[in-house]
């Protein structure tokens, strides 16, 4: 059976991890490979490294750093942030990433999508929508969603579908951060209207949030970030109470 | 021991080399005629689309080649649908290796079976040396839209939409639809298994 994905997300600058993580057994905390590592081996499915670093040659370090966890571990993961070319793109697929994700670069550019799912396949090809609710309407928005654009969610979701991309990563910035829960509803009504898997992101707070999203909320996949590092939830625990709620999980 | 990677026009073959690396095999990725066929074992990675594959392999001679190798011989995800018969990509006539035609999954319903299937499924009726070790709670890594029907060849199932060949084996041909190089230890004790073989 096709289980649900945990996504444990970590954030990059100049090749380090940002948010301080808590993790005794890190030599080093700031080092993305040994933290991966670590996931990998705790059991999580997948793993999502979001570059932010501002500045302009920073592709050669991230491609560095992106072989460097190809080698060393052995479970999926995407690469995203500043991604805007099909150049980039294969970049950092030819240094061993799995998929890429973008997300402004498609706002300003939608064919982007077609031509990095034209070149490299859907699958590797991950657009990520961060959304907000103004007056009862969802709005895709730019810029870690400080810039609303005019974009309705639900529109542009289903055209990053239509124009090919292989998954959306679907983060409300309503509940990002709050450690309330996650956006069921969007994430049920996204998910239930497009053919392709959703990631939900942003709101995990506690094992039962993962629950509900994966129930309520029809994700196929749910990322956090904090509730991780910092060992809220360790990814063991958190399987094992979702597989004894009967939802389908690796183990 | 040297391992052939067939090179392609596939996505990222790269990972498959490092996991070679990580298991200590001597890894070369390769479209040489001559080398692939004195490697002692041949790994056929892919990702992407059919009939664009196929058109390269013939381009190459690959596609004369490929099925007339003895050595052991692992097709991983497009390569096992590429050893099959026939594939509805692209109404694409493949290696013919194993009599087996490639389907697209068709779900009734898109809410309750996303196509492609993507993520981590387990295996079951698992078969021969190529799974010693391992268990029907086994998981393996899957990123696919086409699936291989069940044969006599299956030697291991999976179940999406519907039960289809998770794993196929004829003579010196092994083939696998997940990706054991992203599988996790499991997909390690596969890749070891088969440099076993």
């Amino acid at each position: 059976m096709l289980t649900k994905r945990i996504i444990p997300c970590l954030d990059i600058k100049d090749g380090r991890t940002v948010k301080g993580v808590n993790f005794v057994q890190l030599r080093d905390a700031g080092d993305p490979v040994e933290l991966a590592k670590i996931y990998s081996d705790e059991g999580a499915d997948e793993l999502v490294f979001l570059d932010i670093t501002a500045t302009v040659d920073k592709r050669k370090t991230l491609a560095e750093l992106v072989t460097k966890i190809a080698k060393a571990i052995n479970i999926p993961f995407t690469v995203g942030g500043g991604i805007s070319t099909v150049e980039d793109v294969k970049v950092l697929l030819n240094a061993g990433a799995d998929k890429i994700s973008i997300n402004s670069a498609a706002v300003n550019n939608p064919q982007i999508i077609n031509d990095m799912a034209q070149e490299f396949g859907s699958q590797c090809v991950v657009v990520a929508i961060d959304t907000r609710n103004v007056d009862g309407l969802d709005f895709v928005h730019t810029h870690g969603g400080r810039k609303p654009t005019l974009l309705q969610t639900q529109a542009w979701a289903r055209e990053v579908c239509d124009r090919g991309a292989g998954e959306i990563l679907l983060t409300s910035m309503d509940h990002d951060g709050t450690k309330g829960g996650f956006a069921n509803e969007i994430t049920a009504e996204i998910s239930s209207m497009l053919s392709i898997p959703v990631i939900a992101s942003g709101g995990a707070g506690n094992s039962e949030h993962f629950k509900d999203v994966f129930t309520f909320g029809k994700a196929d996949a749910a990322l956090a970030a904090s509730i991780f590092h910092f060992k809220e939830i360790p990814i063991p625990e958190l399987k094992a109470y979702l597989n004894s709620e009967g939802i389908s999980i690796r183990k | 021991m040297k391992v052939a990677v067939i090179k392609y026009n596939a996505g990222n073959v790269q990972s498959v080399l490092y996991a070679l690396e990580r298991l200590g095999a001597e890894a070369v990725l390769t479209d040489n005629l001559e080398e692939i066929a004195k490697a002692d074992k041949v790994i056929f990675p892919g990702q992407g689309e059919a009939s664009t594959a196929m058109r390269y392999l013939k381009e190459k001679q690959l596609d004369k080649l490929i099925p007339n190798l003895t050595q052991p011989f692992f097709g991983v995800c497009l390569g096992q649908q590429l050893l099959c018969d026939y594939s509805e990509e692209n109404d694409t006539t493949c290696l013919g290796v194993f009599p087996v035609k490639v389907k697209k999954f068709i779900p009734e319903s898109y809410v309750d079976f996303k196509v492609p299937h993507v993520g981590w499924n387990n295996l079951f009726d698992l078969k021969t040396p190529l799974l010693e070790g391992l268990s029907d709670e086994s998981f393996v890594y899957y990123v696919h839209s086409y699936y291989c029907e069940l044969s006599d060849f299956t030697i291991a199932k999976t179940h999406y939409v519907l039960d289809f060949a998770g794993l196929m084996h004829k003579d010196n041909f092994y083939a696998m639809q997940a990706h054991p190089e992203k599988s996790g230890k499991v997909g390690e004790r596969i890749l070891e298994n088969f440099m076993r073989i």
